[in-house]
């Protein structure tokens, strides 16, 4: 199915069922629907609910990046003023999670009050609930902990280095393991090592980004009641109310049909608030004082421990050409994920589903690790596992242009994906456009470029040679892990193995010795196997599933089945 | 606990309630007396989503001890519409997209009405300055500007 | 908790204190804490008139301590302040800090203070007794009893400068501030008064600038020479706006680039 609007195409191939064609409203003024709220201040955001009797919880943080917790002594704390109760872990009824295992991906790793160690500075091993918010701030000083500091870690390269302090006991080789067998994403495409050998330059590159907050002017809250009929009502500013509802339901062993979630008004988010935990927090509390509970983190806990886009750390080598052809890409990435998975498994995932950048080059090679240290758990925000390589990539770019003295705009313009090119990963690209933004940004910066950059097309020169697989993709079995139970994420609905992976290599192989540490062991890169025939390398999403089951992918959870 | 009995005019309306020790305004806004038109953003005067005007002066109410504002005049952004009628800044926010999730929002609005009151023509200048002690984190910037200068010069619709 | 007390004169506040109580100004510091329950359990305040008062002391200016950055600014007398007091927090922020709370505010705060440094500005103390405010800024953690008023020398035209060097604007927290007295005789400097923000614990004067300044004619090469030597014998603090090292590499530039300012290059 196509559209045409205002001179650009649009092929439907994906959810051509779902949406019309109708939308016109680009460059028209239009009025928000919930703007009246908002100007008058009536919007219901999570905290303007007022409950009689609300109670206000404040969580006692580990002032250390990893410390072993001993005696949690909260006698002082219970007898100050107003104070109602205090919770700890034992009193989480499922007292792990990980928002992704919902969906089946990856495994529970982190304490809603942790209990036996704290892995980041700030982690909550205990909440405070009392009458009064200051109350309550006052008690949270008055808990005692026995903290036994331990050694950590703050860089995701030393981390993976033998002898690194675990940071997070579900993964002791501080990585976490894809499809239950490897401690890194894999991206093969041909043969990269053979392609530098033969290229004329060598450029090489490290990248390194920070953490970012997402800093909404809301902080992350719920407000939770007991309602009628066993159940909780919980107003929350999550942007992700199913996401936490069923968060809420793992963590409390409670229906989600006990639960009674009211969202949807939220101070922004840029994907912050995305894995919050205030909803079972202030559902328990409220659980277990039988009064209306409010969790909300004041504005240094939003800034010090609410998750950020988590630091990337970029390694690529390419192998140039001296007409500006990119003919090899390689990168090693590390994703600092903090102390605990959160959504840093997934922004891998993303990040190495947009290698190599929007280019044809045929020999492409990653490693991306997603790393446990002891800083403050990575989840979402804003483009989170893309604008960080992108990033690198483009930094990276403009080094291959000054080391083989052309133009950046036109060696862009000379590398990019045409429609009809093979991507890395295994997909045709269409309905490319960078060649265009390309010309364009060169006639608003005053960049003189090429009359045949000029001239280029994304439309046209693609295809062909550029639609062909490698005729042999070089494989490896480098970071395997054993020991782990995969999320059934690799198997949901025929969805293809990891790319770049031939079924038949995972099986009969020596199981290294890994466990109990299941630190991982580098094997031998395996001899190189014939090459893979057209079917195995066949993307398995090439002919559109239908309705059955199909798994889809979505830019929040990753696959969606429908 | 002794409470403070505080008596003030908000939005026009003789409001009383009782104020903890050391509760600042918001807090006592909000929760005492109702008006949750101010919001909280970081306690610390720094985002600006809790600006009223006290006896006419923008102040930040997170700022601010409830106790001293007994017998004065606090307007907050609930108090801007005349009944149903809404202010023409209001309007104006409404027309030109400048605001996205709307928390930074009445705040903003309480700065730029206090603008227009000492100067019903300013410079985008003055406007910038005017709303820079309020952080709006989605950045639509650009649109409350000229929602504001929209007002200021006498413009309506979109 | 914490309890306030309101008494009717800045004279019953000062008796009240104790060392157990801190005294409360405008609040935009203070209230920081107390909302942070960090706040001492006593905070004291006063509702005296006279601390509003800005008054003409022959060739100086009384502000008294409880002068807001806006009273300022709204006080057409007091233009050589304007260029200061319009740089101090936000537009809120101004119509609630005081003069007074700004020379007991922390680092990174207290720009206000770094100029009335620079003017040689004198402090008079609810006790009774007047001193330099140098001397007050130095024991200014050690309770040195409640300011009532501020007598600022008003300077001759164009020998006072002020800068704040921030990373957001119009309104972002001091890096560096630079407040500068340039007096000159013949031409040539006599007794210049540098005053940095950002550049030690509190407001410093600049004793290695003021020794390059001294007796010379202001050109060029003079500035360049400044702009290597200025931040001589500070020890600027790292904090999350920038680096020890980053405010002694940049204070110079900032400093001559106010010079440069002030004598219409």
């Amino acid at each position: 199915m196509n559209a045409r609007t205002g001179g650009f195409e649009f092929r439907k191939e994906l959810f051509a069922d779902e949406r019309d064609d109708d939308l016109n409203e680009i460059g028209k003024r239009i009025r928000r629907q919930d703007i009246e709220g908002h100007v008058t201040g009536r919007s219901p955001f999570y905290d303007d609910h007022l409950f009689d009797g609300l109670l206000h919880m404040r969580c006692v943080r580990s002032p250390h990046h990893h410390a072993r917790i001993g005696r949690i002594d909260t006698a002082e704390a219970e007898r100050m003023p107003g104070v109602v109760r205090i919770l700890t872990g034992k009193d989480v009824p499922q007292n792990l999670n990980t928002l992704l295992s919902l969906l089946d991906f990856g495994l529970d790793d982190e304490p809603v009050l942790s209990v036996d160690k704290a892995a980041y500075k700030g982690e909550p091993v205990a909440a405070v609930i009392a009458q009064t918010e200051a109350q309550a701030r006052a008690a949270v000083k008055a808990v005692r902990v026995d903290w036994q500091p331990l050694p950590h870690v703050l860089d995701p390269e030393e981390a993976l280095k033998p002898g690194a302090p675990t940071v997070c006991e579900t993964y002791p080789g501080n990585a976490f393991v894809y499809h239950g067998k490897y401690d890194h994403q894999k991206l093969r495409y041909g043969d990269v090592e053979a392609a530098l050998r033969q290229a004329d330059h060598i450029v090489e590159g490290r990248y390194q980004m920070s953490p970012i907050e997402q800093a909404p002017i809301e902080t992350c809250g719920a407000i939770s009641a007991p309602e009628q009929n066993g159940r909780w009502v919980c107003y929350t500013g999550t942007q992700a109310l199913f996401f936490s509802l069923g968060t809420a339901s793992k963590v409390l062993n409670l229906p989600s049909s006990r639960m009674h979630f009211i969202g949807g008004t939220v101070g922004g988010g840029f994907g912050g608030k995305v894995d919050s935990i205030h909803e079972p927090l202030s559902i328990l509390g409220a659980m277990l004082t039988g009064r209306p509970c409010k969790s909300q983190w004041d504005r240094e806990e939003e800034m010090q421990v609410g998750a950020p886009r988590g630091a990337e750390r970029w390694y690529i080598t390419d192998g140039v050409m001296n007409d500006g052809r990119i003919v090899a890409r390689k990168f090693t990435g590390y994703f600092d994920g903090g102390a605990y998975t959160r959504l840093t498994s997934y922004a891998v995932i993303k990040g190495v589903g947009h290698l190599p950048g929007p280019y044809t080059i045929p020999n492409v090679y990653a490693d991306a690790y997603c790393v446990y240290t002891n800083r403050t758990p990575a989840t979402a925000m804003r483009g989170f596992g893309i604008t960080g390589v992108d990033f690198a990539i483009e930094a990276h770019m403009d080094k291959v242009a000054e080391t083989v003295g052309m133009n950046p705009i036109e060696l862009r313009i000379l590398n990019a994906y045409r429609d009809g090119d093979m991507k890395a990963h295994r997909r045709e690209a269409k309905n490319c456009a960078f060649i265009e933004c390309c010309q364009v940004v060169a006639e608003k910066a005053g960049v003189t470029i090429s009359p045949e950059a000029r001239a280029a097309s994304s439309k046209t020169g693609g295809g062909g040679e550029r639609a062909r697989l490698p005729a042999f993709t070089a494989t490896d079995e480098h970071g395997r892990v054993e020991g782990f139970e995969s999320g059934s994420y690799a198997r949901k609905g025929g969805a293809p193995a990891a790319p770049g992976i031939p079924a038949e290599l995972t099986p009969d192989r020596p199981s290294p010795p890994t466990l109990p540490t299941a630190r991982p062991v580098e094997t031998p890169p395996t001899p190189a196997p014939a090459p893979t025939t057209p079917d195995q390398e066949k993307p398995a999403a090439r002919t559109p599933q239908r309705r059955s089951g199909a798994v889809r992918f979505s830019s929040i959870s990753g696959f969606r089945r429908r | 606990m002794a409470k403070m009995p505080v008596t003030l005019t908000l939005n026009g309306m003789e409001r009383a309630g009782f104020a903890d020790p050391g509760q600042n305004l918001l807090e006592f806004l909000r929760r005492g007396l109702g008006d949750l038109s101010p919001k909280y953003g970081c306690g610390q005067g720094t985002c600006g989503a809790c600006t009223v005007t006290i006896d006419g002066e923008t102040q930040l109410a997170c700022l601010v001890l409830a106790e001293t504002t007994e017998g004065r005049t606090v307007g907050t952004a609930a108090g801007l519409a005349n009944g149903a009628e809404l202010d023409p800044l209001q309007t104006a926010f409404m027309d030109h997209f400048a605001a996205q999730c709307g928390y930074c929002t009445p705040g903003m609005l309480v700065s730029a009405r206090a603008l227009l009151d000492r100067n019903p023509k300013p410079t985008r200048e003055d406007i910038i300055e005017a709303i820079s002690g309020n952080l709006c984190r989605c950045t639509g910037y650009e649109p409350i500007i000229e929602a504001i200068l929209a007002v200021s010069e006498g413009r309506t619709g979109p | 908790m914490t309890v306030v007390e309101t008494y009717p004169t800045l004279a019953e506040a000062a008796r009240a204190i104790g060392s157990d109580a801190a005294y409360m100004g405008g609040g935009t510091v203070m209230m920081r804490e107390v909302n942070a329950g960090e706040a001492p359990a006593r905070l004291v305040r006063t509702n005296d008139p006279a601390l509003a008062q800005i008054r003409a002391a022959g060739d100086a200016i009384s502000l008294g301590a409880g002068v807001t950055m806006s009273a300022i600014l709204a006080d057409s007398g007091l233009d050589f302040l304007h260029p200061v007091a319009r740089q101090i927090g936000s537009p809120q922020v101004r119509n609630m800090g005081t003069v007074g709370g700004n020379i007991f505010s922390p680092h990174p705060y207290g720009d206000f203070a770094v100029a009335l440094l620079a003017l040689d500005a004198r402090v008079t103390m609810a006790a009774g007794g007047a001193r330099p405010i140098e001397e007050l800024l130095r024991g200014r953690d050690h309770s040195p009893g409640l300011v009532a008023s501020i007598d600022v020398p008003r300077p001759a035209p164009g020998a006072f400068g002020f800068k704040k060097v921030s990373r957001v604007k119009p309104k972002g927290v001091s890096v560096i501030t630079i407040a500068a007295l340039v007096n000159r005789t013949g031409g040539r400097v006599q007794n210049a008064r540098i005053a940095w923000g950002g550049m030690g614990p509190g407001p410093v004067r600049g004793a290695a600038a003021e020794r390059a300044l001294q007796g010379q004619m202001i050109d060029d090469a003079m500035l360049d020479r400044l702009a290597r030597t200025a931040a001589e014998g500070l020890d600027p603090p790292t904090d999350p706006l920038a680096s020890s090292w980053y405010r002694r590499e940049v204070a110079g530039v900032h400093l001559a680039r106010l010079l440069r300012s002030m004598e219409g290059r």
